[in-house]
This record gives structure tokens, C-alpha cells and sequence, in this order.
């Protein structure tokens, strides 16, 4: 599947998302919910920094490569899932379903082509070993075909 | 009745929206994690990065 058919299938089925853009390893940017170019080219670039800023603090933390990220603030949240060097990264309403969000933009970055390194989709890193000092996990939900109506609760 | 349902509405509404918290969370390949404590200057400078492409448009 290209990337723009699994940007159209991420948008239909996660009602939570609001802007996307999914971006090569090379920085070039394969999809995006954009309107025209001079706003996605804004979108990618403050993503980017986004993901600077967290690699540094991951490395900072002795964390091994970062795969997943959440900014969470009281307007809307940030997501960032990255493989082999592609990254797909979406804006949501605030306090949105995470497992279901991470799950749906894996789901939506495995289902572009290979990409090198890359593993299958599976559920979120926050069932593994946690290294922070606050809040619980939670456990991403297995779905076979949710559509939008279901992710509204 | 309906006075009494508005009041828990609301009441409910507000306590739902006094738990919500701003937060960073990073997780790595291995399934390792962190979550950055609120009021940090790290978090604050995550969050400052997000409210930036929050605030862009669609």
C-alpha cells in the first residue's frame, strides 16, 4: 500500500486524529493531511524539532533509539511513532485514547511498503519496563476492524 | 430530579478535567519508557515544542 492510501485509511478509521504527515527516512514527506504545501512543510518542521529535542532527552536518559513519543498538554496531543527511519506523526483532540491512537499509526506506517528495520505492529512500548516517575500504562486494545463510531467513547 | 443530574453532571464534568494533566512520555525500541515529571524544564520545553505544531493549521 503507498503511504497517501494509508494516510486515507488512518483518517477514516481513527476518528482522533486530526493532523498527519508521514515522512520518509530521507525527510521527504509522503503524505499529509495538509492543505497545500507551505502548511505541511510547517507541520513536518515542527515535528522535526519535536523529535530532535526528544532523542536528545531520550539519549540524556540512556533510553536505547526512540520509537514512540506522546506530548500530551491540555489543548490537544502530540504522537510520533518512527520506524526504520519513517515516521508518521498526528495531532489529536485533547485527552484522546492512546493505546488507540499508537496502535492506529503503527498500524498505518506498517501497512506502507518495507521499510528497513522496521518490525511488525504490535502492542505499545508502555507495556514494557518503565524507567519515569509518573502515571500508569495502558495496554493497547487488539482490533481487527474498528471504524470510526467505535473510537468516539 | 433534573437539578440533581445537572449537579452531578457537572461535578463529574469538573473533576474529570482537574485530573487531566499535561505530560511527555518517550518510549524506546526495547519497551523501555520514561515519563517526564510535569514542571520540569525538559517537559516544559517538550510541551512548548507541541503547543507550537498544536497551534499550526490544518
Amino acid at each position: 500500500m503507498d503511504a497517501v492510501q494509508a494516510l486515507a485509511d488512518l483518517t477514516e478509521i481513527s476518528s482522533q486524529v486530526e493532523q498527519v504527515a508521514i515522512v520518509d527516512q530521507d525527510g521527504s514527506l509522503l503524505a499529509t493531511t495538509a492543505r497545500d504545501p507551505v502548511r505541511a512543510e510547517r507541520f513536518v518542521s515542527g515535528i522535526t524539532r519535536l523529535l530532535d529535542e526528544a532523542d536528545r532527552l531520550a539519549k540524556s536518559r540512556s533510553l536505547s533509539e526512540l520509537t514512540q513519543l506522546e506530548v500530551s498538554t491540555l489543548g490537544g496531543s502530540v504522537f510520533v511513532v518512527r520506524r526504520g527511519g519513517r515516521i508518521v506523526a498526528a495531532t489529536t483532540r485533547a485527552d484522546p485514547t492512546v493505546g488507540l491512537v499508537f496502535y492506529d499509526l503503527k498500524h498505518c506506517l506498517g501497512s506502507i511498503g518495507e521499510v528497513p528495520g522496521a518490525e511488525a505492529p504490535s502492542k505499545p512500548a508502555a507495556d514494557g519496563k518503565k524507567q519515569g516517575d509518573t502515571g500508569a500504562r495502558r495496554d493497547a486494545p487488539v482490533r481487527s476492524a474498528r471504524r470510526k463510531a467505535d473510537s468516539s467513547a | 430530579m433534573l437539578l440533581a443530574g445537572s449537579l452531578l453532571g457537572s461535578i463529574f464534568y469538573r473533576r474529570r478535567s482537574a485530573h487531566r494533566k499535561e505530560r511527555v512520555e518517550l518510549y524506546a525500541g526495547d519497551g523501555t519508557m520514561a515519563s517526564l515529571a510535569e514542571g520540569t524544564a525538559d517537559a516544559e520545553r517538550m510541551l512548548a515544542l507541541a503547543r507550537d505544531v498544536l497551534a499550526l493549521p490544518g
